[in-house]
This record gives C-alpha cells, structure tokens and sequence, in this order.
C-alpha cells in the first residue's frame, strides 16, 4: 500500500512539475481563459441553472425543478404556435439559404478575373458591415407601408400594385420582408472564409480534372470546388448558425414592435426578450435560452457530420 | 503607402481590364454578380444620400434615393438635438471611441497570446482548450443575456468602461481564427530565435507578431465592427446617461421612427456616421482579410 502511495504521489509530483514547465503558455492563455469563463462558459452554465428555478429578479430564485420546461411545452401556446415555427422556418431559410447564397457568390466571384474580385466581394460583404441599429434607419423608408415607402412607390409608378403593400406591419409580408433582410446581410465572414477557400484551391487539381473527363463547370464544383473547401465550408455553415440567431430580432426592428404584429415575426429571441425584460419572468426566459442553445447545438453538430473531415482526408 | 501610390495603382487596373479576354462564362457570371451587387449597395448608397439630403428633400414624393442638393444640415441637427440634455452627443462618440480602441486591443492581443499558445507550445489541456473554443464557435452571445447581466452586477463593473469592455473581450472566432494562421508559421524560425537566446515574450512581441498582422488586422476589423455597433452592453450595464455609447444614443433617436417626422435628419446623419468608420476600416485591411479567411476552415 505504502509503495501504490509512493508511485501516485510521483505520478503527481511528475504532472505538477510538466505543468510548472508548461507555466508560460498557461500564462498566455490566461488573459483570454479567464474572460472565456467569466463571459461565455460561466452565463451558459448558471443559464442551465436558472432555468429550473422561478425567478423575477426581485426575490432569490427558488427551485421548482422541470416546470419550466413543462409550461413550455403545455402553456405557451405563443411558443408552440408562433416562436417555434417561425424560428425553424426562418433558420432554415436564411441559414441555409444564406449558406448557398454565400458559396455560390463565391463561387461566381472566383471564375471572374482577378481585378474585379476585389470589388465584388466588397460589394457583396458591405451590407453585413450595417449594425442592426443602422438597418432599420435603412429599411424602415425603404419598406414603409405607404405610398411614400420606396418600394412601394417604385412599384406603384410601375404599375405593378394598385395600392402601398404594408411590407413591414402586416402579417403576410412581413416574414418575407425579414428573410430578405437578412439574407441581405448574411454574406458575412463565412463568405469571405469560403471565397479564400475556392481561391486556395489547387489549380492543377483542375487540370488532372480535366485530363479525368470533367466537362463542365458543375461537375468541377462538385468533384473539385467542394472536396477541396471542405474546412472552409464548415467554417462557413457554423458561422450562417450564428448569423441565423443574431439576425433572428430583426422582425422587432423592422416593424418597431415587440411582439411584432400578430405575431408573424416572433422567434423564440423577441419571446426571450419579451419573458425577460417586459414580464421579468427570468426564469423562464433562461429555459427559453437553454432550449435555443440546444437547437444551435444540434444544429452545429449536423453541419460537422455534412461538412466534417476525417482524419484521414 | 502613399496617396500617389495608390493611384497609380488604381491607374495600372484599368489598363489591365480586357472585356474580349473573358469567356461566356465569366461575362454571365459578371453580368450576374453586377445586377446582385446594385442590390446590395442600393441601401448602402441610400444611407449615405439619405445623410445630406435637406429637410424638404428628405419627404418629398415620390422619395428620390439620390440626393438633389447636398447640405450639412442634418449634421448640425444631431448636434442641436443634444444641446438642451445635459449629454451632448459628442460624449456618446468619445465614449463609443474609447470602448471600440480598447476592446480593439484587447481582443486581438488576448486571442493572438492564446492561439500561439494552443498552436506552438502544445502543453498539456491545449487539445481541450481548443475543442472548447471551436464548440463554442457557434457562441451568440444575445442568447444569454440574462446570466451575464447578472454576472456583471456581481463584479461591480457598472457605469465603467470596464463593464463595455469585458464582456466583448473573449472572441471564440478570433482565437480560432488566429490559430489557423499561426499553425502555418514555421517552427524553425521560433526554434532559431529561441537558440539565440530569446525569451517566450520577446519571441512573441518581436516576431510572432509581425508574421501574424494579417491575422491581427482581420481579427482586429472583426472587433472594431463588434465593438463599434454594439449597444447593449450600454443598455443593460450603464445607468449613467454619460457612460453610454452612439450606437445607443441612435437606438433612442430611431425608435418609433416610423410614425414620426421629428428628428428623422438627425437619424439619417447618424446612420452614416455609426456605419462608416465600419467601411473604411473593411476598405483599408480587405486584403489582409482575404489572406487570413484562406487559413479559415476547421479541419
């Protein structure tokens, strides 16, 4: 026993002494561990706590385990018919649909001849350069629902509507007004990660293409453009993940109102934002910011499995 | 560079611009992208017309994107609309300047420290330092605005320039970033530096540094952008009107917008004023982006 002892205290003492060794990489990486932990590691945890108490941010939070979650599930029918739909239908367009719009942008841009790339690409990443307060000083003329609304009376001297569309303030337009927004701003830096990507790509990998009986240009991006930008494209569909949340409170901007006119631009964000600052209920708003970081979690990891390379390739 | 430079520079990219060398192709594909690019700039022009147009401009019909007869004015309203609060907006900018060079810096110099760590030293934990970092990727830090807000009242940081700066100062995508860069430096050259007798320190400051600016200009942009446009950490963390930034201060001046004529010059010129520094400083580093995004996929 005495001997088992002696051999784990020198197991110790040798871990102690590689990580005395090791002291000045852990002291590079501490300014930004300690921020890490503080701001992002420690909120997502004491979120996970949160979210099975009541709190309203007067009185200490108290337990009430799962019921959090059970009204969820049971009483907000807000959630269930509004926030929930709307998040997953929204992702699903401007985080995919984004993704697409960016390789394929990219993918036109890296064809044309290096001078005009520069520019392009200028042009295409500009709009995501716009904060949000920004957009809706952009768009709130640009889609008013009057006649004075640019889009409105471009489409009126047109002769293609009769009378101003209420883009932003009524409910059947205003998803649709949101998602091109959006998709307005999403070539962000995954684009940009994308495009360095299909530039990267080996030019003579092109040409053994071509030898292997590649005719068109489909077939090079498939075979080719794809394989080779594989790390870029995950980067890439992590990054539309991020967009796709960070895009998602956009609906309150546009219209100017939380919840936004019936209800037809609300995500589980502005129903966060709604439990958390309006009705104080932050408890259940917390549950609300779990179940949204586990949807961008399974998210995440769907695009590692699409995207993910093996060790191997 | 110099301005002459530049010039000349742009001189030589005329000359180089030949039409009949491109292929059906190419031209479809430039046709294509020069009809989506008028789209994405038409508001970015707007932003930037809408800013100078005088007061019976701004509502005429049918509203004209392009401005008639340029002036100052909104300018001098923004100006004046302040005058009679006792923060005038000139504090909001000064405070905006401040956050954004500090957290400029912090972010880069921390997400550079900590990926040449992970990338170069490989102490023991480095593999789960990085796994964690590349989960966290996907981070979006408006999802949990509530624990945070309460983490920061316990450190007490309210109504300071720490309580704007600390919570934007880690950047997953910085460090990983910063890392994709940094495993292509060769380790020859930190290896012969160290031979020569330098210190950890000395090694990083005098040349990890200098081979990693197109990382730091990049990350840098990346900050600059976060930093300069956020406002909430001014609407949760400061209750002292003189601690806020401007792009809480255009928050306030922009909402109900849509119902209201006042003030609506103000907005416009402030629009302009919290996007531009943004464009230039894109317009300044874009190469050094392109070359740090190359470096950019997770493998």
């Amino acid at each position: 026993m005495v001997a088992h002892a002696k051999i784990r205290k020198n197991k110790l003492m040798a871990a102690l002494r590689t990580l005395w060794e090791y002291r000045v990489s852990y002291l590079f990486i501490a300014p930004f561990l300690i921020c890490f932990i503080i701001f992002i590691l420690l909120p997502v945890l004491s979120a996970l706590a949160l979210s099975f108490t009541y709190y309203n941010a007067i009185e200490a939070p108290h337990f009430i385990g799962w019921d959090n979650f059970r009204n969820m599930l049971s009483q907000d029918l807000i959630l269930i018919k509004y926030a929930l739909p709307n998040t997953l239908s929204f992702s699903l367009i401007v985080g995919s649909g984004g993704y697409m719009c960016a390789f394929m942008l990219a993918w036109l841009i890296s064809i044309l001849p290096g001078v005009y790339r520069k520019w392009f690409t200028l042009a295409m990443y500009t709009p995501s350069l716009a904060s949000l307060v920004a957009m809706s000083i952009i768009w709130t003329p640009m889609l008013s629902s009057d006649r004075i609304g640019y889009l409105n009376s471009f489409l009126l001297k047109m002769n293609l509507i009769s009378e101003p569309v209420a883009w932003v303030t009524s409910e059947e337009h205003l998803m649709t007004s949101m998602v091109v927004v959006s998709l307005w701003k999403s070539m962000g830096i995954g684009f940009l990660g994308m495009l360095a990507g299909i530039l990267n790509v080996n030019p003579e990998l092109y040409e053994a293409g071509r030898l292997d009986g590649i005719r068109s240009r489909l077939e090079e991006v498939w075979y080719i453009t794809i394989p080779s930008t594989k790390p870029q494209m995950l980067f890439g569909a992590v990054m539309a993940i991020v967009g796709a949340v960070q895009m998602s409170t956009i609906g309150t901007a546009l219209s100017g109102m939380n919840p936004t006119p019936e209800y037809a631009g609300h995500m589980i964000t502005t129903h966060i934002d709604d439990y958390a600052f309006k009705r104080f209920e932050l408890g259940y708003a917390t549950a609300l910011t779990v179940c949204l970081l586990t949807i961008v979690y399974l998210a995440q990891k769907l695009s590692w499995k699409l995207f993910g390379t093996k060790e191997d390739e | 560079m110099n301005a002459a430079g530049m010039l000349r520079k742009m001189f030589t990219w005329r000359t180089q611009i030949r039409f009949h060398r491109m292929s059906p192709f190419e031209i479809f594909a430039a046709v294509l992208l020069v009809v989506l690019s008028i789209f994405m700039l038409l508001p970015i022009v707007y932003i930037i017309n809408h800013a100078f147009k005088p007061y019976q401009e701004l509502f005429i019909y049918p509203p004209n994107i392009f401005v008639r007869e340029p002036s100052l004015q909104n300018f001098a309203e923004l100006l004046a609309t302040t005058k009679t609060t006792a923060v005038p907006v000139s504090r909001y900018l000064f405070n905006s300047v401040v956050v954004t060079a500090l957290a400029v810096f912090l972010i880069t110099m921390t997400s550079a420290m900590c990926a040449y760590a992970i990338s170069k030293h490989k102490f023991p934990g480095h593999k789960l330092v990085f796994s964690t970092i590349l989960l966290t990727l996907v981070f979006v830090p408006e999802t949990v605005e509530i624990p945070k807000y309460l983490i920061v009242s316990k450190l007490h940081i309210f109504d300071t320039y720490w309580g704007h700066v600390l919570p934007l100062v880690a950047v997953p995508t910085g460090v990983f970033l910063m890392k994709q860069f940094i495993d292509q430096l060769p380790d020859e050259l930190l290896d012969s530096a160290r031979m020569d007798g330098a210190r950890e320190l000395t090694l990083f400051l005098r040349i990890v540094i200098p081979m990693l600016m197109p990382a730091v200009a990049t990350i840098g942009i990346i900050a600059f952008d976060s930093a300069w446009k956020d406002a909430t950490t001014s609407t949760f963390y400061m209750q002292d009107e003189t601690m806020k930034t401007f792009p809480f201060y255009v928050e306030t001046l922009t909402s109900g917008m849509a119902n209201s004529v006042a003030r609506q010059g103000a907005a416009a010129a402030a629009a302009l004023l919290l996007f531009l520094p943004n464009l230039i400083m894109f317009l300044v580093f874009q190469s050094k982006v392109i070359a740090t995004m190359a470096h950019s996929g997770i493998k």
